[in-house]
């Protein structure tokens, strides 16, 4: 396994962001946006074969599918995941999904409903709670936020709860005790989780060149430091030629401004 | 039995006030030919139903709706609904948002003719605060865990576009996803089926053809030809979404008082004249179905 020379922050995220379903075995793993998805095509090809993947719409597939226009690329389809089997998926508790909020709060809320105090007059209207109260409590779900900063990690509450989090006065009587389950958030700065005490964020790891102090003043909420907290893993050389193979267009060099290098060049 | 129906005489049979159901999902196999034929209607004060796309968008447009209940409302491409978002922050629309598994359950219990459903989903969210109407129930068994009881989503009428029917209202859908087009159909009062193709008879010697028979014929009420029925939306293995028709519809929401026109270039005629102004049906069925 040999370092790659050369790669970028979104190769960096992908990478990291795939951690996220290790441990896992058998269930439905399912990335939504470039970057998630690659993260699980690149978990299912490297160290969590019983990943199930679908094909982006109503099917499953053992081989990836590739991100982008297929060419010449048929999906070999294994097995159906209509709607309805997504959603007996979500609520036996057999999936892991990586979704990319709005708003993230410090109890690990996340709202992708719409912004502002009224919610029947709001001041954006976003895409709706969609699946997220019930994936949030049926489910084990990670996130992957391209721009950390006091607008997405805010101070207050999200606007929207549309997932639970760890605020626990909200939820229900005799509610499980893994009521809500929480993985990886994986950022453009750091990799953390909510699992440090009474379940606060606690950073697991920075990317390289990025300091924890730099992460603090960008989160609205208090972040730990986990023991051993450490830098990021870059990728290996094995580890980009699978990405490649799943994204061969370079779909993942547009979704972060600017396509920044994986090291940073030190200011 | 003769079930053939005209979407005029369709629309003839809603009335103000209804709730009205509308099965496929955001841009795909939506009955797009009976939306337009309630869009030059005097329909009003409807309450909507439905894993919305652009229906709800151009229901809310025309001034149509008092209260939409949803999953989302998006065009996939488009990720908000352009006249949706624009009611919204207008604050001129009641809305029920639903967790999109909600929906299902709603639909399933006016369906199976209870009044809720026992459901962890939805509680702890802001679904509950967003729906005050809404209660828990105790678990009466150990756990005595709290539920959300969603209560049934009873529909007066179903509207849903189907590949294939023939005039006893049996139907098969084609397509890689269901969606959740029988669990409206088994919620609504009537359902209305609008089709790209009515034949004879769908009989077949062959059963696997029927695993795309969604529904039972004893809920159809009345069946609508409307080939190129489901444009702008996508209709599996027949044409896709059309992309540029819908940048179109997009960009006229973002222009003062510009859904009159857009209404009045492509829907205020007849399903015709139309299809005409969409580019006709030999380019409808050329665009391609997207992948992701």
């Amino acid at each position: 396994m040999t370092t790659a020379q050369d790669f970028t922050l979104a190769e960096l995220i992908v990478v990291a962001a795939a951690e996220a379903w290790r441990g896992d075995g058998e269930l439905l793993g399912t990335g939504i946006g470039p970057l998630p998805r690659l993260a699980v095509s690149l978990a299912k090809m490297t160290f969590e074969p019983g990943l199930q993947l679908t094909d982006g719409e109503a099917f499953l597939t053992e081989e990836p599918v590739p991100i982008g226009p297929r060419g010449d690329y048929k999906p070999k389809y294994t097995g159906r995941m209509h709607y309805t089997r997504v959603f007996d998926s979500v609520w036996s508790g057999r999936r892991h999904a990586m979704v990319t909020p709005v708003q993230v709060d410090r109890w690990g809320q996340a709202n992708i409903s719409a912004l502002g105090p009224d919610f029947k007059k709001p001041k954006v209207q976003m895409l709706g709670v969609r699946g997220f109260p019930g994936n949030s409590v049926s489910h084990k779900n990670s996130m992957f936020l391209p721009n950390h900063s006091k607008r997405t990690f805010i101070e207050g509450e999200v606007d929207v709860v549309a997932s639970v989090g760890f605020k626990k006065d909200t939820w229900p009587a005799n509610a499980p005790e893994d009521f809500v389950k929480l993985g990886l958030i994986v950022t453009n700065l750091c990799v953390f989780d909510f699992n440090g005490p009474d379940h606060a964020a606690r950073v697991l790891s920075l990317h390289p060149g990025v300091s924890f102090d730099e992460v603090q003043d960008n989160t609205g909420f208090p972040m730990l430091k986990a023991d051993g907290m450490t830098e990021t893993a870059a990728p290996t050389q094995e580890q980009i030629e699978l990405i490649n193979r799943v994204d061969p267009h370079n779909v993942r060099a547009k979704v972060l401004r600017d396509n920044p290098p994986g090291i940073r060049p030190a200011a | 039995m003769n079930k053939e129906m005209s979407l005029k005489s369709v629309v003839a049979e809603l009335r103000d006030g209804m709730t009205i159901g509308v099965g496929g999902w955001g841009p795909r196999r939506k009955p797009m030919a009976l939306i337009r034929e309630i869009l030059r209607s005097d329909l009003k004060d409807l309450t909507i139903v439905a894993y919305g796309g652009p229906e709800v968008g151009m229901l809310s447009a025309a001034g149509k709706l008092a209260k939409a209940t949803y999953g989302f409302v998006s065009l996939d491409f488009i990720p908000i609904e352009p006249y949706f978002r624009k009611a919204r922050q207008e604050g001129t629309l009641d809305v029920c948002e639903l967790d999109e598994g909600l929906l299902y359950l709603g639909l399933r219990a006016a369906g199976h003719c209870v009044p809720f459903v026992a459901t962890r989903v939805g509680v702890g969210s802001a679904v509950m605060s967003n729906n005050p109407d809404f209660k828990t129930v105790t678990s009466p068994y150990a756990d005595g865990e709290e539920l959300l009881a969603m209560p049934a989503i009873k529909l007066d009428a179903a509207l849903i576009h189907v590949s294939r029917a023939d005039r006893a209202g049996n139907t098969l859908t084609f397509g890689p996803d269901p969606y959740f087009d029988e669990f409206f159909a088994r919620a609504a009062d009537k359902v209305y089926v609008t089709t790209e193709e009515l034949v004879d008879t769908i009989a077949s010697e062959d059963p696997e053809d029927l695993k795309a028979n969604l529904f039972e014929p004893y809920l159809v009420t009345g069946v609508v030809e409307t080939p190129l029925g489901a444009h702008p939306t996508t209709m599996h293995a027949s044409y896709g979404w059309d992309e540029a028709h819908l940048k179109a519809y997009a960009a006229s929401a973002n222009e003062e008082n510009g859904w009159q026109p857009f209404f009045d270039k492509h829907i205020a005629g007849d399903e015709q004249s139309y299809l005409e102004s969409v580019g006709g049906g030999e380019h409808i069925r050329t665009l391609p179905i997207p992948t992701f």
